[in-house]
């Protein structure tokens, strides 16, 4: 523990030093870098859900689809595929009460813009497990392509707060209108598409 | 190369042989709800943040025990169902990140910071036992010499010390 | 007309705190006495003020004003006038107001003291209580108004929503106050702090005036910790009573910065060192209450104990990134006065240890203040979310736990200036061989796991350490033909003539208590889940639970309650029969209420899961049993005995 040490040269007590530089930097650093990340963090926080407006280019999906369910004869579709057509874009779970009020009215408005092809729904399943998801769509008979969202990357692009919540983009892939909660008829979301074509 | 991957796909096929029997056995055992939480209770619940998967009360928690429950009865193991967990709902039902790319800070990070605080603190321990002139070694004569005070822990001498001071007070 | 008068009295007291914060600044420029009188008078009224106001509140809470949409929202017509009461922290803008009322308490308190000889210091411990208190009503005056009415043209709604079933419980009367004045309590030594800073005075003055209140918050913040505790482990229903949520960590995080303020200060009264190490920490101390606060109010962070989405952010940011930067920058200002003559003769030397301590205290901080804020991080860079969860913290820092305990056998037999392996070695030999009936002991009820049976060692030395610290004193005294005094009466004039010392001792043994509990459950604790049918029967751990009955019936509140009974037995002999509860509240939330049957040496706790589903065919229980963790309530009830020791005035003070 104790070592020699040479015999000090200056006896005097040296001038009171500052803190030193090094020591200065990181503090500043450190507390630069906490603000930073907090006020980014706060930002998020705040800002909730992709608003109307949003462009999707940047982060492109590919979801796959439950078994049963195809996509122009693929099991999978992938949001840049749809360019050109209107995407309703609908989250939902099993164990989300609301999702059960809308269910026949998406499939409804489904029905009504399958023949053309023009509009197309999807719906993503929020944390969910199969075997009850795949129950669900068989109880309500839904037809319109649904697929899991695997590891929440889709419902966190969209940073969804909560199910329902119906995204529709116009032909484009720009959000231009978001439905948080249940929707009441079916002419609420085909007034909407509507309004985009 | 080529032999390295041969190598590989025979261990594969051979553990997955392996498992097969042992798989078909557990099977058609009942799976307890022990054996569920004991899964369970090291997954995370995706949708209410912060709670164990064993001990969260809502619907959708409900679903995925019993999820846990089917897949054990199909003879899954606790890391296939984990990885599933993750492949379906994200890293964020795990209870520590997964140790790998950005992660790994989380693990390192704060040793080397305690690590950085200790050589700064030795450092400036020899820093300070520069600093004054006393000579180690005539503390070492100073104790050899006498050994009865040091006998005694100084701590009771401080005591009786400021004791002493105390009666003096007090008559 | 009276929620206009409640707003109307927070707005004048935010004006009248903005006024003591001005006049004091100019009246110190000034130089100008009579500015600071009245500053000082100005704060003065501002607790009267935040009473009124609160008393308004409560007022309102009591009488089911369900136009005021705080009322309407944290109480209904069921609940007990007390927990009415206990709704005024119930929620965003209530809490506020609790908080912005102690914080005044507080000020109050501490302008009220006698100044003469730390006048310079009046006029910016004002100052710094002043922008705190200002800043905390500002958010009830713009953003969360406790007295705003539902808006005009709504009927009043007959029924309020009331408080969420969490909240009531007993334990809501005293776990939040306690928590909160643990929190603003810690603004005294700060503000004095930065007073000490700003004037030069960088003396020790600013630690002796603050002892006491830094002693105070400490309390308090452990209390508000121990009470979460013991209140998780009694309603929660999950078996443990920690879960390293994110605002559990926020309040720990300055309960170790003033753990380590309170060693470390020792050093500096003892041996005028470390002078900027204290000073670090109080700003650290202060800096985390307000960041820990921020995180779980702001909705940065998700955590059980989260208000809800609040707009209060940005201007928490605003107030936080002001603290740190003028912190700091006062800091380096005066880092030179502040240096002292350090001199560190060796590494055992009690000063060293005690900075180790320190040391330890810190990793600890830095482990969950990065698995706090990971995430965040995380989310970020990656843009996926992580749980950092308990194996994480328990894992990194389990270890430094260890070592801390270990130092606290250790560095009360080190001298003050030097030791070396031989005096220690000396002193350590005797307290260290009795220590080994502790992993003894152990070893013969058949424990044989490593961590434990090391934990125990570790734990068996710092009582017989401390008990011999006692006993070299009692002998001391009894043994003075002067004083003739017997062994109690020794003990307490003991305690008497050093509270801070013995004090400190009785929290060291009760740390190691607490100790003993954690180990008991986070290493031996086993459960079991089993669906039963009436007359069936659960074992674990040696005890059998024979399911007796169960009952459903409607309380008067609305509350659905199902009731399991069960006979717990060991050994074919009855002990006592639990019931274990399962309560739907009226809006639909449910509780989980477990019974727990508690000795000194291991807990049974079962709880009726409901989630599952209940019939009376198949009823499922979970039974867990945690040995050792009444000891973690025993330990923490000595560590306020402990504190509470310590901080009683010394009456040899007086004389002088």
């Amino acid at each position: 523990m104790t070592e020699n040490i040479p015999e000090n040269t200056s006896s005097e007590t040296p001038p009171k030093k500052g803190m030193p530089l090094w020591a200065q930097i990181t503090g500043w650093g450190v507390m630069i870098a906490l603000l930073l990340i907090v006020f980014v963090g706060l930002q998020r926080a705040r800002e909730g859900n992709v608003q109307a407006g949003a462009e999707t280019a940047s982060f492109d999906f590919t979801l796959p689809l439950f078994e049963g369910y195809e996509y122009e004869g693929k099991d999978e579709v992938s949001l840049t595929d749809l360019r050109g057509k209107i995407v309703v874009l609908n989250f939902w779970a099993t164990w989300c009460v609301p999702c059960q009020q809308e269910a026949d009215e998406m499939e409804e408005a489904w029905q009504h813009y399958q023949p053309d092809g023009d509009v197309v729904f999807i719906g993503v399943d929020y944390v969910d497990t199969e075997p009850e998801a795949l129950a669900y769509l068989e109880e309500y008979g839904i037809t319109y392509p649904n697929g899991p969202d695997m590891g929440t990357e889709i419902s966190q692009a969209f940073r969804i707060q909560g199910v329902p919540e119906t995204y529709f983009l116009d032909r484009d892939g720009v959000v231009q209108y978001v439905q948080k909660g249940p929707f009441a008829t079916t002419q609420q979301i085909i007034g909407i598409v509507e309004s985009l074509k | 190369m080529k032999k390295l991957n041969i190598l590989i796909l025979l261990i594969i096929l051979t553990s997955l042989l392996a498992a097969l029997p042992v798989s078909a056995q557990e099977g058609d055992n009942e799976v307890t709800d022990d054996e569920v939480n004991a899964i369970a209770r090291e997954l995370f619940c995706p949708v209410c943040e912060n709670t164990p998967l064993d001990v969260c009360e809502t619907q959708a928690c409900k679903q995925w025990r019993e999820l846990i429950r089917t897949k054990l009865e199909e003879g899954w193991t606790e890391e296939e169902i984990k990885q599933y967990f993750v492949d379906n709902y994200g890293a964020r039902v795990l209870s520590e990140p997964p140790k790998k790319g950005f992660n790994l800070l989380v693990y390192f990070v704060p040793p080397i910071i305690i690590l950085i605080g200790v050589v700064i603190l030795f450092r400036a321990f020899k820093e300070w036992q520069g600093d004054n002139d006393y000579e180690d070694e005539d503390i070492e004569t100073l104790e050899a010499t006498e050994p009865e005070t040091s006998e005694n822990d100084s701590d009771a001498n401080d005591y009786m010390a400021q004791f002493e001071e105390e009666l003096k007070k007090t008559k | 007309m009276l929620p206009s008068l409640g707003y109307g009295i927070i707005v004048i007291t935010f004006l009248v705190t903005l006024y003591s914060v001005a006049i004091a600044l100019y009246g110190e420029n000034k130089k100008d006495g009579a500015m600071i009188e009245s500053a000082r008078r100005a704060m003065l009224i501002t607790l009267p003020l935040i009473t009124i106001a609160s008393a308004i509140l409560i007022y309102l809470l009591i009488n089911d004003r369900y136009d005021v949409e705080y009322v309407w929202s944290v109480t209904n017509r069921t609940m007990p006038t007390y927990l009415k009461i206990t709704a005024w922290w119930g929620g965003q803008p209530g809490s506020l107001l609790f908080w912005s009322w102690l914080l005044s308490v507080f000020t109050s308190a501490v302008t009220l003291r006698k100044w003469d000889r730390d006048r310079e210091l009046l006029p910016w411990v004002l100052v710094v209580t002043g922008a705190t208190l200002a800043f905390f009503l500002a958010l009830n005056v713009f953003y969360e108004n406790p007295f705003k009415l539902i808006p005009a043209g709504v009927p009043t709604p007959l029924d309020g929503r009331g408080l969420s079933p969490l909240l009531r419980h007993p334990g809501m009367i005293i776990h939040p106050p306690a928590q909160y004045l643990g929190f603003v309590a810690v603004t005294i030594p700060y503000a004095f702090a930065i007073a000490a800073l700003i004037t030069g005075r960088t003396d020790d003055r600013w630690i002796r005036i603050t002892r006491k209140w830094t002693l105070w918050a400490w309390l308090f913040l452990t209390l508000g910790l121990v009470l979460g505790m013991r209140w998780a482990y009694d309603v929660l229903g999950w078996g443990g009573y920690w879960g390293w949520d994110p605002v559990e960590i926020a309040a720990l995080l300055p309960w170790l910065t003033i753990s380590a303020y309170l060693h470390s200060v020792m050093i500096q009264e003892k041996r005028n060192m470390l002078k900027q190490w204290n000073m670090i920490l109080i700003i650290l101390s202060f800096g985390l209450v307000i960041f820990g606060t921020f995180l779980t109010r702001s909705g940065v962070l998700s955590s059980v104990h989260a208000f809800a989405e609040s707009e209060i952010g940005p201007l928490f940011f605003i107030f936080i990134a002001f603290t740190f930067i003028v912190s700091f920058s006062l800091l380096i200002q005066r880092w030179a006065s502040l240096k002292s003559e350090t001199e560190m003769r060796s590494m055992l030397s009690r000063e060293a240890l005690i900075l180790l301590t320190v040391l330890l205290f810190l990793s600890i901080l830095i482990i969950s203040f990065w698995g706090v804020i990971f995430p965040l991080l995380s989310e970020l860079f990656t843009g996926s979310k992580v749980t950092v969860g308990p194996p994480f913290y328990e894992r990194a820092t389990g270890p430094v736990w260890g070592a801390l305990i270990l130092l606290m056998g250790i560095a009360p037999l080190s001298a003050w200036g030097h030791s070396t392996i031989t005096t220690l070695g000396r002193a350590i030999w005797k307290p260290a061989l009795a220590a080994l009936i502790f992993p003894i002991v152990a070893l013969v009820s058949g424990i044989t796991n490593w961590i434990a049976l090391s934990g125990f060692t570790v734990i068996g030395l710092v009582i017989t350490v401390t008990i011999r610290e006692f006993f070299i004193g009692i002998r001391a005294r009894s043994q003075n033909e002067h004083l003739n005094e017997n062994y109690f009466a020794a003990f307490l004039h003991l305690i008497k003539r050093n509270r801070r010392k013995y004090g400190g001792y009785i929290v060291h043994i009760s740390m190691v208590l607490i100790g003993i509990g954690i180990l008991g459950i986070e290493l031996f604790q086993t459960d079991t889940q089993q669906h039963l049918a009436l007359g069936e029967e659960i074992e674990l751990a040696g005890y059998t639970l024979r399911y007796d009955r169960l009952d459903q019936f409607m309380h008067e509140d609305g509350r659905r309650i199902t009731r399991g009974e069960m006979a717990l037995s060991k050994d074919g002999v009855y002990i006592e029969t639990l019931a274990p509860r399962f309560d739907l509240y009226p809006d639909g939330q449910p509780m989980t209420i477990p019974a727990v049957r508690s000795t000194l040496v291991d807990d049974v706790y079962v709880i009726l899961v409901n989630w599952e589903g209940i019939t009376r065919e198949s009823t499922p229980f979970k039974v867990y049993h945690n040995p050792l963790v009444k000891w973690v309530w025993i330990g923490s009830y000595l560590f306020v005995i402990g504190i509470l020791v310590a901080v009683w005035k010394d009456e040899d003070k007086k004389k002088v």
